[in-house]
């Protein structure tokens, strides 16, 4: 639980509204692009949860959805391709005090940065990652990533990879991560809703959010027919979410796993010696 | 281009022929076994008692590339003064059995004078140590072990080498009391055991003429107020890779993540513990992207931040490095070098990661680049490194090398200079806030996740004053000039290098080779000849100001190196106008360069 955040939360005076969370600068994504709803989700999650902007970071590597720091009013970070886990990481074990988002796509966080999924979930930090997956390279101008159907035909595979795709969900369960959750862009309040409760959730919270890249997969307007609710509430049992997982259509939205494994690093610690005590001891 | 190119190293110099002076007296002692017999933990000890004898000294790990197991020397100089390089020869050697003791043969020439100690129960000494003269004594090493229960051999090896190396036995029996605290029946019989190998000792000086071995002009026990047997509170036992440690923590990092690797492992296990006391933290990172990444996203955070790493790992970071120089996010990177290219020589020493540090990124990418120029002076500079790093929001990488980061000194008390993390910080609400704005000295005030008033984005894009990503020409020449300059422009005062010496002729150096440098010089001027030392500490920015200063007056320069390709010689001549006909003197590691060896360079070169 963001404790700290939370408790220094109390608003002076009107409460935020989303718009408090947004910055002066025009996104500059496609018309249409799924990522618009996104960072409007984003900025009603922070509203719900009345977090002081300032208080808030956000952290990103590259690609399309990775520009969503500068769009909003918080502290960002905009780093390099595939690093934003590490970059997040490094943030929030020195500054336990601060709310710390991460955004990324599916090329960045599952390609490049596959390493950094696995080891993020695993060492459970309290972080909220948010991947938008639109299952192709937006920013490179269409290549299939690693969630691309293995027959999608693209300049650089044509005819397809041939690839099985990759399944985040379960990998992040499998690798430790303490909420996971999946969202559609299209649904702006639904995702908001499961954002504040991946970031109030203690812990490494991941949430895919599928956001349609409107100009290099245009078919995937269509996601928002295919989209559904989940049938039954978060489970705290990893075995159970990823059945659930595995065999649903990958439009199952909602809250899939909720677990209680403690936060690393736990609460910091206070000196307990002085640089001086640490130097006595080089004497022989 | 002038290039004195000694690329083979000097095979087995120095073992024959005349001595040269030793000043202030030393001793060299190498005690080699096998991995696991405890060569490593005698010449430890072997080093604690002379430092409570009052003595300086140096121990040297070497192994073969298998780090574990094998064959493992502990060289070890003792001696009545500082000493931060290894001597030409050694003065004795003691085997504890012979197992690939004969790899040793380049690195522990034995002098003519020398004696080899082994087992003869472990079969016939290898001849290569005997081809200069050195003689052959025979010791009943184990046997003597094996007679009290519960001994082990290397403690007789350490009363042996103690003994002869002049050391009072009560310093010896401190040493082993303070490594023993535990076990009270083990102790016992190891005292026993030491006791036993000091005895057998005196009998090799009785019987082999130890005088020879007696450092020249070694009084023990001279540490000021210090009785022998006494730790003096002033000198410590320090290795760079501890002291580089210590640097950090004085100069103010509190978040450090770090991927192990060979040499850089044992910096990150002293401060592991260490952070944790003072209110810090280190991560041990999934791999060196990461390690980067994270200690960016802490200082970015406003916590002073550092990763350590070697030539591999510093390889994976330079994105990082890069989004550092952009980002404005200060962050400092200790590279403890090693023999490259790719996994090269992992345990073994060399200087060649220096054309990366101040080269090798993408883009124009200003960095501060610095070196430590004896173990001691791992703790100082990296300590300036931090302030440094802090003050211009610059990554700083720190050119340890192996040989300092891995060997032990008894060392005066390092100092400190008070360097310390002082970032230009954004106040709350500050109007008209813009991160990246372009000011006189280039450096802007930096705000800290938290602030009120004065978010920004921090950005590896190249971007406008504000932070907001542009791909105009004209941010980006001001961009890059405002990050050029603020490093050209920020004064280092008289740290940037070490001058020592006078003369119209210098010699140029950095890292581990100031030492051996030092003690060439000093060779050379008790033979009247009078040379100027110039040791840099920064190697970027460079300063041709000051170096053209530091070189008034000098005809020639020589520029000495431990790489294959004279690195230090070629960036000095692109980056300053050297005076005279520059010369280079230059080989590749693992071998150390010996100060004879140098010694007879310089007067070769100066003949020339
Ligand atoms: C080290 C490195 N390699 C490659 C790139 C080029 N690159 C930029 S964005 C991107 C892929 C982005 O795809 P995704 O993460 O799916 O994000 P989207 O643009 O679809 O939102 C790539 C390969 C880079 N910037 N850095
Ligand atoms: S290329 Fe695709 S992902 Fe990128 S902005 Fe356009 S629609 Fe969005």
């Amino acid at each position: 639980m963001n404790q700290l955040a939370l408790g220094e939360a109390a608003p002076p005076c009107a409460p935020l509204t989303a718009q408090d969370y947004k910055s002066n600068y025009k996104p500059i994504w496609c018309p249409g692009c799924g990522d618009y709803t996104v960072l409007s989700s984003i900025t009603k999650a922070l509203a719900a949860l009345q977090l002081r902007p300032e208080k808030v970071a956000v952290v990103s590597g590259i690609g399309c959805s990775s520009r969503i720091p500068a769009y909003t009013a918080c502290y960002g970070f905009h780093g390099v391709h595939g690093r934003s886990l590490a970059a997040a990481t490094g943030l929030k074990v020195a500054r336990p005090d601060l709310t710390v988002l991460v955004a990324s796509g599916d090329g960045d966080g599952y390609s490049i940065g596959g390493n950094h999924f696995l080891h993020a979930c695993r060492r459970n930090v309290d972080l909220t990652y948010i991947v938008m997956d639109n299952h192709v390279y937006g920013m490179t101008k269409g290549q299939p990533s690693p969630t691309t159907e293995p027959d999608w035909d693209s300049k650089l595979a044509p005819g397809g990879t041939g690839l099985r795709s990759f399944h985040p969900l379960v990998i992040a369960l499998a690798s430790g991560a303490n909420f996971v959750a999946r969202a559609f862009s299209g649904d702006p309040n639904g995702t908001a809703d499961i954002l504040a409760r991946a970031i109030r959730h203690p812990g490494f919270s991941f949430v895919e959010i599928l956001s349609p890249c409107v100009t290099f997969r245009p078919e995937q307007r269509g996601w928002k027919e295919r989209v559904h609710g989940a049938p039954v509430e978060a489970t705290d049992d990893p075995a159970r979410a990823a059945r659930r997982i595995m065999t649903d259509d990958g439009f199952n939205l909602g809250v899939l796993y909720a677990g209680d494994r403690p936060a690393f690093p736990g609460p910091a610690r206070a000196a307990s010696a002085s640089i001086a005590d640490i130097e006595a001891e080089f004497a022989p | 281009m002038e290039l004195a190119s000694t690329r083979e190293p000097a095979a087995r110099p120095a073992a024959s022929g005349p001595e040269p002076p030793r000043p202030g007296g030393s001793i060299s002692i190498a005690l080699a076994g096998s991995g696991g017999s405890g060569v490593m933990t005698a010449g430890n000890l072997l080093l604690d008692a002379a430092a409570r004898a009052g003595l300086y000294g140096l121990m040297v790990r070497t192994s073969g590339p298998q780090i574990r197991g094998g064959e493992a020397a502990a060289l070890l100089r003792l001696a009545t003064v500082p000493t931060e390089s290894l001597d030409d020869g050694f003065d004795l050697l003691l085997a504890l059995d012979w197992q690939n003791v004969n790899r040793f043969a380049d690195e522990i020439p034995l002098r003519a004078s020398g004696l080899l100690l082994g087992d003869a129960d472990e079969g016939e000494p290898p001849p290569v140590f005997l081809a200069g003269g050195a003689r052959f004594v025979s010791l009943p090493l184990k046997k003597t072990a094996k007679a009290i229960r519960g001994a082990w051999t290397n403690m007789v090896a350490l009363g042996v080498a103690g003994r002869l190396a002049g050391i009072p036995a009560q310093a010896l029996e401190a040493a082993v009391q303070a490594s023993w605290k535990r076990d009270a029946a083990g102790l016992e019989a190891n005292l026993q055991a030491l006791r036993a190998g000091f005895e057998a000792g005196g009998a090799v000086e009785a019987g082999h003429g130890a005088p020879a071995l007696a450092p020249a002009s070694a009084t023990q026990g001279t540490t000021p107020g210090a009785a022998p047997g006494t730790a003096s509170a002033d000198r410590w036992l320090l290795s760079g890779n501890e002291g580089a440690g210590l640097g950090a923590l004085r100069g103010g990092i509190r978040f450090v993540a770090a991927y192990p690797i060979t040499p850089a492992t044992e910096m990150l296990e002293w401060l592991a513990p260490a952070l944790t006391r003072v209110g810090g933290t280190l991560l041990q990172a999934e791999d060196e992207l990461a390690s980067i990444n994270m200690a960016i996203g802490a200082s970015f955070g406003g916590v002073p931040s550092l990763t350590a790493t070697a030539g591999p790992g510093l390889s994976l970071m330079a994105e990082g490095i890069g989004l550092a120089v952009s980002a404005e996010v200060p962050v400092v990177i200790v590279d403890v070098m090693r023999g490259g290219p790719s996994t090269g020589i992992p345990a073994k020493s060399e200087q060649s990661d220096l054309s990366f540090a101040v080269d090798g990124l993408h883009g124009d990418a200003p960095r501060l680049v610095l070196a430590p120029t004896s173990i001691t002076d791992c703790v100082a500079t990296t300590q300036w490194a931090v302030e440094l790093a802090e003050a211009t929001q610059a990554p700083a990488i720190v050119l340890s090398d192996q040989f300092m980061g891995q060997s032990r000194a008894i060392v005066d008390r390092p100092p400190d200079p008070g360097f310390a993390a002082r970032r230009l910080v954004a106040e709350a609400d500050a109007p008209d806030f813009r991160r990246y704005r372009n000011t006189e000295s280039g450096v802007s005030p930096m705000a800290i996740p938290g602030t009120p008033g004065t978010v920004y984005t921090a950005d590896g894009l190249e971007k406008t004053e504000a932070g907001i990503p542009s791909s105009q020409a004209r941010d980006h020449s001001l961009q890059l000039d405002k990050r050029e300059r603020k490093l050209r422009q920020h004064d280092y005062g008289r740290w940037w290098a070490d001058l020592e010496g006078s003369g119209d002729a210098a010699i140029l150096t950095f890292g581990s080779v100031t030492g051996v440098a030092r003690e060439a010089l000093a060779r050379l001027a008790a033979q009247g000849i009078a040379l100027r030392l110039v040791a840099l500490r920064l190697l970027a920015p460079a300063l041709p100001e000051q170096l053209a200063e530091a070189l008034a007056g000098v005809e020639r320069v020589l520029v000495v190196e431990q790489n294959h390709s004279a690195q230090l010689f070629r960036y000095l001549r692109a980056m300053h106008d050297l005076p005279g006909r520059p010369a280079s003197f230059h080989r590749p590691g693992p071998l150390p360069i010996r100060p004879g060896e140098l010694a007879d360079a310089i007067i070769e070169w100066r003949s020339r």
